[in-house]
């Protein structure tokens, strides 16, 4: 499964100071071990939101809004694409993180749309339906 | 998805530290059977022991040194008995138990960096068949249970179970030094590694049309595995080349099947639903490859030749943009390696493409008489194909009727049949 580690932002991050050197080399270390483990596919750090724009979607409207955004919490900060097996092992992964930020954040674990999430014909689905069905009968009774 | 499993979240723990915690088990022990079974046994300590304490804040410390103290304690026990047998005979030993064991903690605590290698190349081992390579080294260095790998392959649990439990045997028979192999032997043991990844991508990647749903898992794996390899030796290009081969055939994993579930050829695949990112993680490892065999003053290995010719595809944004002259040239640099002539035969339908069908005739004309290739149905497929292209229609219909008799796919066959049937 893959997913996407989105580190949020905090009041000095969206200040867009230079982030503290030991956190920065201790992440270094981290993403790593990430690497080593085969897991990481891609990461990124993203400036402060005062060096960002939107664009506000209303009808067939657009009205674009300079950056900075005010709801610091929920900005995104930077990002990590992980492949594992589950989320509980993405979880795993990212508890072991250094604390991006000295102030309290978040980071978010979302999943990816996958293959079969939502445009899985009724045909592929049965034949997925039949294995599922086999594997089960095939499987040797627990003690 | 729920998260409130305990058992789930230790297991994901577990697949986290398992490798790091098996290689160092089995370079003290010298016994990678052994050193799985007290691998289990910490699982199986964390699973009584943390649904009540909690999760500790460390739980790689906590499993290694629960398996530590086990292995210890089974050192200590098994000192006990070489002495009651001594004790039969004369000298009475005097080596302190409790040393030993300080020595083996001592060298657990070691971290000599390369433990992972030597379980790499310990579960790839020659002296293993090659499927009991592919189930130790998911097992090892994936991770997976026994129940998981099973229904990956599609084989019954105890006949995984079994493998693994011999495998493991064999290396302790025949005595497999858990060690990196030395200069000489390293490049036939990293290429029986890559291999056993390369087949665990392949079992994953043919069938994902229709009716497999864990073979998926399988490419991950694989894919992960690669990654993990091209991080303990990254100086090898064909590694980097087998991780980019891997990458970019499945980047285009989301087109292979269309909405009936039927697979499509690469040429009718919708690119933009290829996995960008895969794309692009492919594309960079292909550079590394060809980089360093270009360094090292090397021609490029099948691997990476391979993944150059997947990347001619993945760099065109649509079919008609394929670079087929260079597809061409690989192939010719492919054929030249592996003296194999399927891809002669590919390598007719590349330059059928880039200088027509003509050209392309040609090759295939030349492997008409190859034995390797008297029951190969995509033969007479690719010199229908081109015939009709000719408008030589008649021989066209020989062919594909021909393919139609030596392929065992119903579903293929009846393709062919309508295209004999279409040749007028």
């Amino acid at each position: 499964m893959r997913f996407m580690v989105i580190v949020k932002a905090t009041k000095t991050s969206e200040s867009g100071a230079p982030p503290d050197e030991k956190m920065l080399a201790a992440m270094g270390k981290y993403n790593e071990e990430l690497a080593k483990a085969g897991v990481l596919l891609d990461l990124s750090g993203l400036k402060a939101s005062s060096q960002g724009a939107r664009v506000r979607f209303s009808g067939s409207k657009r009205t674009v809004i300079d950056g900075p955004f005010p709801e610091t919490k929920e900005l995104i900060a930077g990002y990590w694409i992980l492949q594992t097996k589950s989320l509980e092992e993405c979880i795993e992964w990212v508890k072991r993180c250094p604390n991006p930020h000295e102030e309290e954040s978040d980071v978010e674990i979302r999943p990816f749309f996958e293959l079969g999430d939502f445009e899985m014909s009724s045909q592929t689905k049965a034949s997925h339906d039949t294995v599922a069905a086999r594997l089960e009968k095939d499987k040797p009774a627990r003690a | 998805m729920a998260i409130s499993d305990p058992r789930r979240v230790i297991e994901a723990i577990y697949r986290i530290e398992s490798p790091k915690l098996i290689a160092k088990l089995a370079r003290v022990l010298r016994d990678i059977g052994v050193a799985e079974e007290l691998a289990q046994d910490a699982l199986v300590a964390a699973l009584e022991t943390w649904p009540e304490s909690g999760v500790p804040d460390n739980p790689g410390a906590w499993l290694m040194t629960t398996a530590k103290n086990r292995a210890i304690n089974a050192l200590h026990r098994r000192r006990r008995l070489d002495r009651k047998h001594e004790e039969l005979g004369r000298d009475l030993e005097t080596d302190e138990p409790r040393d030993r064991g300080a020595d083996l903690e001592a060298a657990i605590d070691d971290d000599l960096g390369d433990d992972l290698l030597r379980l790499v190349f310990a579960a790839c081992h020659p002296v293993l068949s090659t499927e009991a390579r592919l189930a130790l080294t998911l097992r090892l260095l994936g991770g997976l249970t026994t129940q998981e790998i099973a229904r990956a392959f599609l084989v019954a649990e105890p006949t995984i179970a079994q493998r693994i439990v011999r495998a493991k045997r064999t290396l302790t028979e025949q005595r497999v030094a858990f060690e990196v192999p030395s200069r000489e032997d390293l490049a036939p043991r990293l290429a029986s590694v890559l291999e056993v990844v390369y087949l665990m991508f392949n079992e994953g990647y043919a069938a994902t049309s229709g009716d497999d749903w864990m073979r998926p898992a399988l490419c991950e794996e694989a894919l992960r595995l690669g990654r993990i390899i091209v991080g303990l030796v990254p100086e090898h290009a064909e590694a980097h080349g087998l991780v980019a081969l891997m990458e970019l055939h499945a980047s285009r994993s989301p087109a292979r099947v269309g909405e009936d579930g039927a697979p499509m050829l690469l040429g009718a695949q919708n690119r933009a639903r290829w996995d960008r990112l895969l794309i692009r993680l492919g594309l960079a490892a292909l550079e590394r490859a060809e980089s360093l065999a270009a360094a090292a003053g090397r021609p490029r290995d099948a691997y990476t030749l391979q993944a150059a010719i997947s990347a001619c595809h993945s760099r065109a944004p649509a079919a008609a943009d394929t670079d087929w002259a260079r597809i061409a040239a690989l192939y010719a640099e492919l054929a030249t390696l592996t003296g194999s002539p399927i891809v002669e035969l590919n390598r007719a339908v590349a330059v059928a493409m880039a200088e027509g069908a003509q050209a392309g005739l040609a090759i295939l004309d030349a492997l008409e008489t190859e034995p390797a290739l008297e029951a190969y149905y995509l033969l007479p497929t690719a010199r229908g194909d081109l015939l009709e292209k000719l408008g030589r229609a008649s021989e066209a219909r020989a062919e594909f009727e021909r393919a139609a008799k030596l392929t065992k796919n119903e579903r293929e066959r009846a393709v062919l049949l309508g295209r004999a049937a279409a040749c007028r």
